[in-house]
């Protein structure tokens, strides 16, 4: 078993490196572009990212380890086309080598967009990504884009989504339709990653294929056609009253959890995925007065394993210019799940507390700090972002993340040994 | 005795009068400055902010600006970020106004979100800088309360100098010093005083070129802090008029395309 996973990750790893040079020789082959055509609108950017997880408690399982270290690298190429500054393509590849975890270790296409804008109108075609929320301590009504799950738990990473997406720009707000012809699997940490469920979810093995399987993966679907179902989406969003800014939309499509059933393999017993089909509204709301934003979201979902509700409603003041422009904000989120305390309702009935502190210096020093409350069960996560320039291509990024969790019959105590720290320095172009 | 109570009621006649005088006087150099530099209708610009603090360490700041001129109320301006490269393709959106917090709305292009923040403080530092968001908003004749104070030679012309009073009661500063060249009513220095009333900052601008034959515009902007001896240097560069913008391209909706 361990070789059968030593020779995978061997697979892996020289897959990385291949996609890391094919990277490497695009990047240059863009650049001679450049040189060649000298093209005034095209523009490429991108970044190298080293990173440290350190994990100072004792892994739960004897495959993970205490060290990780990871390299990832995106870049962003950008440019007019047909001599039109309203006709754009964007290409946006991301790749990370992580020392460890094979599952980690992946590439993904993040954008690779055609957009057009014409008047009141805008097209997207290609793979993009969108973002919808108000709230920081968890993103609720964010539903068009799969979450790269190994990249972060905090679900801020997100895989390209395949899309149509077309854009009517009116006085009284903005409609947005999506087509999204082609579904993304969630990833998830490998057997030795850390941050992972004590079953394994199996992404990759190609065991439980049958005869009537469409995809590649072992993942099962509500959708005959599997991930080859068309999801839609249409969002109406504006500001009324110049204080409210607000988005509503109908979803219809693959949830993008996905139920989690285990089922043995050659390997050992693994989880394996399962992505139903619902029907999902939400309703993003903010006001923003003076120093207080008022933030609610809220979803209403009908499809398997059962329908329920959610919202996460709270605010953010921040009190400004502390002496030397230094502003810090304090924030406070309520959540709620009408499912309780089951499988997939991490936020059943939680309390969020935060306090953000904002330098406003020339080196745009950040810091994001908060904890998360379970009334259910009195578990508790403490998290810390913090982020600084250093010159003008450099900037250090620190991350901690602590899990107080007691009650064996909360959905996360199997990570309560993982708390960690994260030290990163990244180089912008 | 008859003559003593001549000159007081004289002077009570005319004092409240001159006093008026000075204000109607720097209103009407305001008002007059405002008819003369309004009618661009929209504005594209590059911008470069050079920081340096008291060490002389330097750190730089590269944007696209564009502006779409509002008649009635403040200027709706988008600035996206060209450098650093780590903020690269984050933009800002603002719909100034001159007497209540401005509407804006951030773009971060790393989760491609747009989020709408609290603009209550006009007067903090802009990305690190020495200028508020306060001092580079536009403006209008109703955000401040004027007061002609003298005219006085200013580097080989001669300058209205007056006073002037923000009426946006966040606002950072408890008065404002400009000296406005005579001929073109062009703003070439202002002194910032603090909300203790104490001098804080200096603006200085220089390089004012005629566009179009009708705009003029600096090319060189920079503000100096008496308190921490900082200072930001602001160069202006490749002024578009005429561009086509629209009220629709100034909407949190279009962030995301920020170019």
């Amino acid at each position: 078993m361990i070789a059968q996973y030593w020779s995978k990750s061997a697979i892996i790893r020289g897959m990385c490196r291949l996609i890391l040079k094919l990277l490497s020789s695009l990047v240059f082959i863009i650049a001679l572009c450049f040189g060649g055509f000298s093209h005034a609108n095209a523009e490429l950017s991108g970044d190298l990212i080293l990173e440290a997880r350190y994990f100072p408690e004792t892994a739960l399982f004897a495959s993970q380890e205490e060290l990780y270290t990871s390299v990832s690298a995106e870049l962003e190429f950008v440019t007019s086309l047909l001599g039109n500054k309203d006709l754009t393509l964007s290409f946006t590849p991301f790749v990370r080598y992580d020392e460890h975890d094979d599952e980690r270790s992946h590439a993904d296409v993040r954008e690779l967009l055609i957009s057009y804008a014409s008047g009141d109108w805008e097209w997207r075609v290609g793979v993009g990504k969108v973002f919808w929320g108000v709230t920081e301590s968890q993103h609720l009504v964010d539903i068009i884009n799969q979450t790269d799950f190994v990249e972060d738990i905090d679900t801020e990473d997100k895989l390209g989504q395949p899309m149509v997406n077309i854009t009517w720009l009116q006085d009284w707000g903005t409609l947005n339709f999506f087509v999204l012809p082609y579904f993304r699997e969630r990833t998830f940490p490998g057997v030795n990653g850390r941050l992972r469920t004590p079953l394994v979810v199996d992404t990759d093995n190609p065991q439980f294929r049958t005869a009537t399987t469409v995809g590649f993966g072992p993942a099962q679907f509500e959708s005959d056609i599997e991930s080859g179902h068309v999801d839609g989406a249409i969002r109406l969003s504006g500001t009324v009253a110049n204080f409210w800014d607000y988005g509503l939309y109908y979803f219809n499509g693959t949830a993008r959890e996905p139920e989690l059933i285990p089922q043995s393999s050659v390997n050992g017993p693994v989880l394996i995925p399962r992505y139903n089909q619902i029907q999902q509204v939400g309703l993003d709301v903010q006001a923003t007065l003076d120093s207080w934003l008022l933030k609610l979201e809220a979803i209403a979902r009908s499809g398997d394993p059962e329908d329920y509700q959610a919202l996460v409603a709270g605010f953010e003041y921040t009190f400004f210019d502390l002496g030397q422009g230094f502003d810090v904000g304090v924030l406070l989120e309520y959540h709620h799940d009408t499912r309780g305390q089951t499988n997939n309702a991490i936020f059943q009935n939680d309390l969020f507390a935060g306090i953000r502190l904002g330098l406003n210096d020339e080196q745009s020093t950040e810091l994001l700090a908060g904890g998360y409350l379970d009334f259910d069960n009195d578990s508790a996560f403490f998290r810390l972002e913090a982020s600084r320039r250093i010159g003008a291509h450099f900037k250090a990024s620190i991350q901690a993340q602590l899990f107080d969790i007691s009650d064996v019959a909360d959905p996360q105590f199997f990570i309560q040994q993982d708390d960690y720290v994260e030290f990163s320095l990244g180089y912008f172009f | 005795m008859k003559k003593t109570l001549i000159f007081l009621a004289l002077l009570l006649w005319l004092n409240p009068l001159q006093a008026e005088t000075a204000q109607e006087r720097g209103l009407q150099i305001a008002t007059a400055a405002d008819q003369r530099h309004s009618g661009f209708a929209d504005v594209t610009a590059d911008l470069k902010m050079v920081l340096r603090d008291s060490k002389g360490n330097q750190a730089e700041r590269e944007l696209g600006s564009q502006r779409l001129e509002v008649q009635g109320d403040g200027d709706k301006v988008m600035l996206t970020f060209k450098a650093p490269a780590d903020i690269r393709n984050t933009a800002l959106l603002s719909h100034t106004h001159s007497l209540r917090a401005d509407d804006q709305w951030l773009f971060l292009p790393s989760l491609k979100r747009v989020k709408r923040i609290s603009s209550k403080n006009k007067s903090g530092p802009f990305v690190g800088s020495e200028f508020a968001f306060e001092d580079l908003s536009s403006q209008e004749v109703d955000k401040y309360r004027y007061k002609f104070l003298r005219n006085e030679p200013c580097g080989g012309m001669v300058c209205h100098v007056i006073e002037r009073y923000p009426e946006y009661e966040h606002s950072g500063y408890t008065r404002q010093v400009v000296w406005v060249e005579r001929e073109q009513l062009l703003v070439l220095r202002t002194d910032y005083y603090d909300r203790k009333n104490s001098l804080l900052k200096t603006l200085s601008v220089k390089g004012y070129q005629q566009y179009l034959g009708k705009h003029w515009r600096p090319a060189e902007m920079h503000m100096h802090n008496h308190q921490t001896k900082k200072s930001t240097t602001l160069y202006w560069s490749n002024y578009e008029f005429g561009t086509g913008l629209v009220d629709r391209d100034f909407v949190k909706d279009k962030l995301s395309r920020g170019r």
